[in-house]
């Protein structure tokens, strides 16, 4: 059974309707060329849309900019009513702290149990112990983990490892996932399964953004499809609602 | 908050318990280093009250001039140790029958017509007063009309508060600099820490710890060092006097001296394993300011 709870910001910010949105954003590393250019697109609050493209296209970068890992070298990125481009750097720590951020790697600690990694955000707020508790459960049991808490992650597979990474990023009910080729490590089956659980989040109210250059996986899924070649967006028509 | 200190700390102090022997190493290089200053410092101490209780025994001797009366002798002895403290009166006569007795020339004194020796008022003053009140007060003796010269006879005691004055600066000054090298042993040691875990402060980063909550395990690590360091000098210094408390006896007993040897008071316990603490959170502060804003995810 899956308990999925409302994102917190549908409890008391009903204004904002932009997930994030990019205008005219174009981003190159230090005194390399441009990795991104001219990109304008937005992702509205609840819609769930996929980020495609050859490797070395710009899809983590785009990732990264909306995470504020990197700022905009030009034009304007704006989540959840926030500009990245003038965050001061002690502000981007609370800023994170409303993204569910999740990697290819799955960036696990593996000198921590699986509950003390799913619960590492909430000691990072202060939350109390016994809530913590509930919490990390209430996550693990979103992505089917539930009776894992104590195993070490390198004990698992790919597929469970990639669900810890996701009970992280879902654990503080953030309004906004950010998916980094999830299931590059997977075996389609496994692929599968991940992409099932983003799109319950979305259909619980999360936004949801997931790059993927795993095309033929999510081709019959009905949402939209932003594709990055050499640094622009080339197509974001809503892919017809199939499924 | 209070909470999520003690969490940090009692999990910084599980992860270097995991790692005891490295810990062991780190926190006894600590401890070697304060060791030396505690150590010095309580040699100086102990010094600073052999020579202090010798100040007991000190005693000036007022030669009185041959015009002076035993009669009038005595009675400045008596005016004097009203003032100044103890005061014997030893005749022209009693010095002659001592110095018969001790010196062994007894038989050359006999050639003499006269008797060469003064009357002498041997003068203890009272103790607790500074090399230069005493001295001082020697001064004004030596002018009274009664007396011919006026002699200290320890001024070596003297020369040793003037030496013990210097070791005490010097003990100061090592303190110092073996104070930075505690600051550097334990700064490298973090960093190297600090480095090891680069992909876990990443992933905090990434997730939104700030930086407040990712120095803290590194804090707590110098805390512990610096604890653990001084514990190790505190049990060296003491280990040390236990070592040499037995020969101290020995020779403090060939001197008719009732003295023991006094260890680390309370307040310099405090001081070693107070200092200890704050030089190892002073080291890790100063490396995790410089090493952590440095690694940003990418």
């Amino acid at each position: 059974m899956l308990r999925i709870t409302q994102p917190h910001w549908l409890e008391h910010d009903k204004r904002v309707s932009e997930a994030l949105s990019f205008h005219d954003v174009g981003h190159r590393y230090p005194g390399g060329h441009e990795t991104l250019s001219q990109i304008s697109f937005s992702l509205t609050q609840g819609e769930m849309a996929f980020l495609t493209g050859h490797s070395g296209a710009g899809k983590s970068t785009l990732l990264k900019l909306i995470a504020c890992l990197v700022r905009p070298t030009r034009g304007q990125v704006v989540v959840g009513g926030h500009n990245t481009g003038t965050l001061k750097r002690r502000q981007i720590p609370s800023f994170r702290q409303d993204i569910g951020l999740i990697f290819q790697n799955f960036n696990l600690l593996n000198d921590r149990t699986v509950f003390d990694n799913v619960a590492l955000p909430l000691v990072i707020r202060g939350f109390a112990d016994d809530d913590m508790g509930k919490r990390v459960r209430a996550a693990l049991d979103a992505v089917g983990l539930l009776g894992r808490e104590s195993a070490q992650p390198i004990t698992l597979s790919g597929g469970e490892q990639q669900r810890v990474g996701i009970a992280r990023a879902i654990v503080t009910k953030p309004a906004l996932l950010l998916a980094d080729e999830p299931t590059g490590n997977l075996d389609p089956t496994m692929a599968r399964e991940i992409m099932q659980i983003f799109r319950r989040f979305n259909q619980a109210g999360v936004s949801v953004l997931v790059a993927t250059h795993a095309v033929d996986l999510i081709q019959q899924l009905p949402y939209r499809i932003l594709n990055l070649a050499q640094g622009r967006l080339t197509a974001q028509a809503p892919v017809g609602h199939r499924a | 908050m209070l909470k999520a200190h003690l969490r940090d700390a009692l999990a910084t102090l599980g992860r270097l318990w995991r790692d005891k022997i490295n810990t062991l190493l780190i926190a006894a290089v600590i401890g070697i280093t304060l060791a030396l200053p505690a150590g010095l410092h309580v040699l100086v101490q102990n010094l600073s009250a052999v020579s202090y209780s010798w100040e007991g025994s000190l005693h000036a001797s007022l030669f009185l001039k041959d015009s002076v009366n035993e009669a009038r002798g005595r009675q400045l002895a008596q005016e004097l140790g009203r003032r100044a403290g103890k005061t014997q009166y030893i005749s022209r006569e009693q010095s002659l029958a001592e110095f018969r007795a001790l010196s062994g020339f007894g038989e050359a004194l006999d050639l003499l017509a006269d008797n060469p020796l003064p009357a002498v008022i041997v003068v203890t003053p009272k103790v607790q007063q500074t090399p230069q009140q005493v001295e001082q007060w020697l001064q004004e003796l030596g002018q009274l009309p009664e007396v011919e010269l006026a002699k200290m006879d320890q001024k070596w005691l003297q020369r040793l508060h003037a030496i013990l004055d210097i070791v005490q600066r010097s003990v100061l000054l090592v303190a110092a600099l073996l104070g930075v090298a505690v600051i550097v042993t334990v700064g490298n040691t973090i960093r190297l820490d600090i480095e090891n875990r680069r992909d876990e402060i990443v992933v905090m980063k990434l997730i939104g710890a700030p930086d407040g909550f990712i120095r803290r395990p590194f804090l707590y690590t110098g805390f512990w060092y610096g604890l653990a360091g001084g514990a190790i000098a505190w049990i060296f210094v003491q280990a040390a006097l236990l070592a040499i408390a037995l020969p101290a006896r020995r020779l403090a007993g060939l001197y008719d001296s009732s003295f023991t040897l006094s260890g680390l008071s309370f307040g310099a316990s405090l001081l070693v394993l107070g200092g200890g603490l704050l030089l190892g959170v002073a080291g890790s502060a100063w490396t995790v300011s410089r090493h952590l804003t440095r690694i940003e995810p990418a």
